[in-house]
């Protein structure tokens, strides 16, 4: 036999346990203390990439810079899930870990706890002087009624033959298992929102409305559990959209509030009534809150084509390009056009002036002087009917673009169209139009039914843990012999000793005054 | 007074606060050079103190008592040194405070919506917190500490993170500052006691100091953390229940939001290490002061790099 061969007859217990004790070894470190508290750490450590690195679901675009100035690094990252941390498998597998590992250690702590509340106090210990509290005085206490003084301040009491012992301060250990028990809760509470919970974003422009099915979404997202036909069947209107805007100082343009005005039907046949909706003041339909997100112009343009017949005419989304004056840009495509399909990149500008080299910018968030910038214009195949989805604020994808003609660019764009003005296209290509100034809004809407369970167990988290550091155990023995009482007291809890003292001077006193004083 | 002024005076207090909490700090420095020397009582010796013995009707509580060495008498103006620090530092939380009060008059909101403000607030309440207490229990020894980082927290505003007092963005008017804010302020400025307790801790050494002893020290941080513990997990609940009026969802791993639970977690491990696995001393300071040092990075690291959904340091 080899020394290794030796060693592994003489294996510690779990291999003589075969695999029912690598299991139960297995649990039993999983369940420990030490390894709940590892596992907690690890689960914040686990949480700070997540905080560095741009998360795919808060910050595409800065993820897609990182694909673009690195790719190496980029698709390193992607390997690591470092783009989506809070959905990746490493990260479930710790919190997964750490809650088995929290229902490990409270099933037991609970029995315990429970048999310790069913055991009477400690009997008392031969010597109270020892404790490091204590005290003695002349007196003929009886045990009856030391006992009696002591459950009067609503300490658990048990007699015996010339002593007494009493505990308080159980509400310390349910605190601590509260908390813990409220940690699970927030766990199944955000698990449900995952699974039963939808969210998606949509833009709506004034005057234009929103039905909650999916595909009015431009962005959905279900849980798994969710199907098409649970959505709640809400819509509303936006008829008026207002914002107003810091005029003067260094904030100059900040804004200051702003609210969408709408009509909701709350269902199909429910009548209409009015909602300002505002940040801080979400819309809830049944469960379904309703978010205004951001806000932004939609210029209304129509464009009229070469034949003289109108090819497109409606509110055009402005993505923003600078907050501080809502600079924006759009671009319109009118791939009915004729004889040549027409598209225009354009720039809005909400408050427009002109600067000392003769370029328009705006100067102002709110839409003091509002002007159409026709950045360029083209004609030919858009490519909108090549099956391939396009961006709405991209004219077309760059091989595209390469095959345009450009009608109006650079030096040749005319002054900014204010509002009622048209442009003639050269060559007899056709004419557009700025009519009017729109707004939109972007709302987020989203189902959660985790949210209601996730606050309670959070306060019920709180609560947990305020009483598990604010409450002391403690216990307390007297000794009586007819003659002398001896008192001894202990507290369970370091760090608050200060605080005891001066209650075990109290119930010294309480024990020590005569029959009359007590009540 | 019209807002320009109210904001002008504002500015002015920040000045005088500065300049109080200063003063102060030399007072308490005085006082604690030529004040009596303190020696830490090793633990073992602690064991050792004889029984108090029970006299008929007395209680005899057994303390951990601080051993005061046997050096000469202090300079009768040493204490007064102190004395004068104490009223000082009160004079200048009045002036910190009343820098707030008319920031917020003049602004007609609660005046902590961006960093500069918030500094403020931190460093008011750091500074309630260590002036209240000494009212109670005898910590005068930290004031010459709580005063510098006061008066560096204070100067940092001042100089990097100032803003011009105005309005704030839509999503900050709204009831929910007061109540999270204010929580974050108030656990803030206990954890800032603590960590200055904890710094304390690992400049001084065992034996005799003219800086308080470790097992005051380690008293004063740890009472200041279990009170602000619950505060700290408070006001990142009302963040949360903000962030779901506000953001759309209660919790969504912002860097704030992930910062402040690095935070939360790490002071919680603080509170395990002691009442769980019986942590003293040296190693449980160490937790301590890197759940501190999560707090500020959440504070300044987050605000100025990482920014977020949690954009409101106004820089
Ligand atoms: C779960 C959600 C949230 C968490 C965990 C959270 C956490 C914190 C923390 C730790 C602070 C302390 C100061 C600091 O470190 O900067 C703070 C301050 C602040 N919070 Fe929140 N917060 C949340 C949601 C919100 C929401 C929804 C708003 C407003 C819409 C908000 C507005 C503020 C402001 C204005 C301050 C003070 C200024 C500053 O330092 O940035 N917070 N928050």
């Amino acid at each position: 036999m080899t020394i290794d061969e030796l060693k592994k007859q003489q294996a510690p217990q779990p291999a003589q346990f075969g695999v029912l004790g690598w299991l139960r070894w297995g649990w039993r470190t999983l369940t420990a203390m030490k390894t709940a508290l590892v596992l907690l750490f690890l689960f914040a450590l686990a949480s700070i990439p997540g905080s560095l690195v741009p998360q795919r679901g808060v910050e595409p675009d800065k993820v897609a810079k990182i694909y673009q100035n690195n790719p190496a690094l980029a698709e390193w990252y992607d390997r690591l899930s470092l783009f989506d941390v809070f959905q990746s498998p490493w990260f479930a597998a710790i919190y997964l870990l750490l809650f088995t590992s929290l229902i490990g250690c409270i099933i037991p702590r609970t029995s315990t706890f429970v048999r310790e509340l069913r055991r009477r106090p400690p009997a008392a210990p031969k010597n109270l002087g020892r404790l490091p509290y204590h005290s003695s005085l002349d007196g003929d206490l009886t045990v009856e009624e030391a006992a009696k003084r002591l459950r009067g301040l609503r300490f658990r009491v048990d007699t015996g033959p010339g002593w007494v012992s009493a505990e308080k301060g159980y509400l310390r250990e349910v605190g601590n298992l509260l908390f813990h028990v409220s940690l699970l809760g927030i766990l199944v509470a955000v698990g449900i929102g995952s699974l039963y919970g939808y969210r998606g974003n949509v833009l709506v422009v004034e005057g234009d409305g929103f039905a909650n099915t999916v595909a009015a979404y431009d962005r959905y997202m279900p849980g798994s559990q969710v199907s098409a036909e649970s959505l709640e069947p809400f819509s509303f209107q936006l008829t008026d959209f207002s914002a107003s805007y810091q005029l003067q100082g260094q904030k100059r343009g900040q804004e200051l509030d702003y609210s969408a005005y709408l009509k909701v039907n709350d269902s199909p046949g429910a009548p209409e009534r009015a909602y300002e909706l505002k940040v801080n003041e979400p819309l809830e339909i049944d469960g379904t809150q309703t978010y205004l997100i951001g806000h932004g112009y939609a210029p209304v343009v129509k464009v009229t084509d070469g034949k003289g017949q109108v090819a497109f005419d409606g509110p055009v989304p402005c993505l923003i390009e600078s907050k501080p004056t809502l600079t924006s840009a759009c671009v319109v495509k009118a791939p009915d056009a004729q004889p040549s399909q027409l598209g225009f990149v354009l720039g809005f500008l909400p408050t427009s002036v002109q600067t000392q080299d003769g370029t328009f910018v705006s100067a102002f968030p709110g839409a003091i002087n509002p002007e159409l910038q026709i950045v360029g214009a083209f004609s030919g195949d858009l490519g909108v009917r090549s099956g391939r989805p396009q961006s709405v604020y991209e004219l077309a994808p760059p091989e595209i673009m390469k095959k345009l003609n450009p009608l109006v660019m650079g030096s040749k764009a005319p002054k900014p169209l204010a509002v009622g003005q048209s442009f003639d296209l050269p060559d007899g290509a056709g004419k557009i139009e700025f009519t009017a100034v729109k707004e939109w809004m972007t709302l987020q809407i989203a189902h959660d039914p985790g949210r209601v369970p996730a606050l309670v167990s959070s306060a019920a988290a709180v609560l947990g843990i305020v009483l598990s550091l604010m409450i002391r155990r403690r216990r307390l023995w007297v000794r009586l012999d007819g003659t002398t009482v001896q008192i001894g007291g202990l507290t369970r809890t370091e760090g608050s000793g200060a605080g005891f003292s001066e209650e075990f001077a109290g119930i010294v006193k309480i024990l020590s005054s005569g029959e009359k004083d007590v009540r | 007074m019209s807002a320009e002024q109210l904001a002008g005076l504002s500015d002015n207090l920040v000045l005088a606060t500065v300049l109080l909490y200063l003063v102060a700090m030399i007072g308490f420095a005085m006082e604690l050079a030529f004040g009596k020397a303190r020696g830490n009582v090793s633990a073992a010796a602690k064991r050792r103190v004889p029984l108090a013995a029970a006299s008929s009707g007395g209680v005899a509580v057994k303390e951990p008592e601080t051993a005061v060495a046997d050096t000469p008498e202090p300079p009768a103006w040493a204490l007064k040194a102190g004395t004068a620090a104490v009223a000082l530092g009160w004079l200048g939380w009045a002036a910190n405070l009343a820098a707030i009060v008319t920031l917020g008059l003049a602004v007609e909101r609660w005046p902590w919506g961006n960093m500069y403000e918030f500094v403020l607030a931190l460093c008011c309440a750091a500074v309630t917190a260590f002036l209240v207490t000494q009212l109670r229990q005898n910590i005068r020894f930290l004031g010459a500490f709580v005063m510098v980082a006061a008066t560096l927290g204070i100067g940092f505003a001042v100089k990097y993170l100032y803003v011009q007092a105005g309005p704030v963005v839509p999503a900050l008017d709204s009831y929910w500052i007061a109540i999270h804010v204010s929580a974050a302020i108030i656990a803030s400025g206990l954890f800032t006691l603590a960590g200055v307790a904890g710094i304390l801790y690992l400049v001084r050494r065992e034996g005799l100091s003219r800086l308080p002893t470790r097992a005051e020290l380690e008293r004063v941080a740890h009472r200041a953390i279990v009170l602000a513990f619950p505060l700290w997990t408070f006001a990142v609940i009302a963040g949360a229940l903000w962030a779901d009026k506000a953001w759309g969802r209660y919790w969504g791993w912002d860097p704030k939001e992930v910062w402040a639970f690095i935070t939360w977690i790490a002071y919680a491990a603080y509170l395990h290490a002691r009442a769980t696995a019986g942590w003293r001393g040296r190693s449980v300071t160490i937790v301590q002061l890197v759940a501190f040092g999560c707090l500020l990075f959440n504070l300044v690291g987050v605000n100025i790099f990482l920014g977020g959904l949690h954009s409101y340091s106004g820089l």
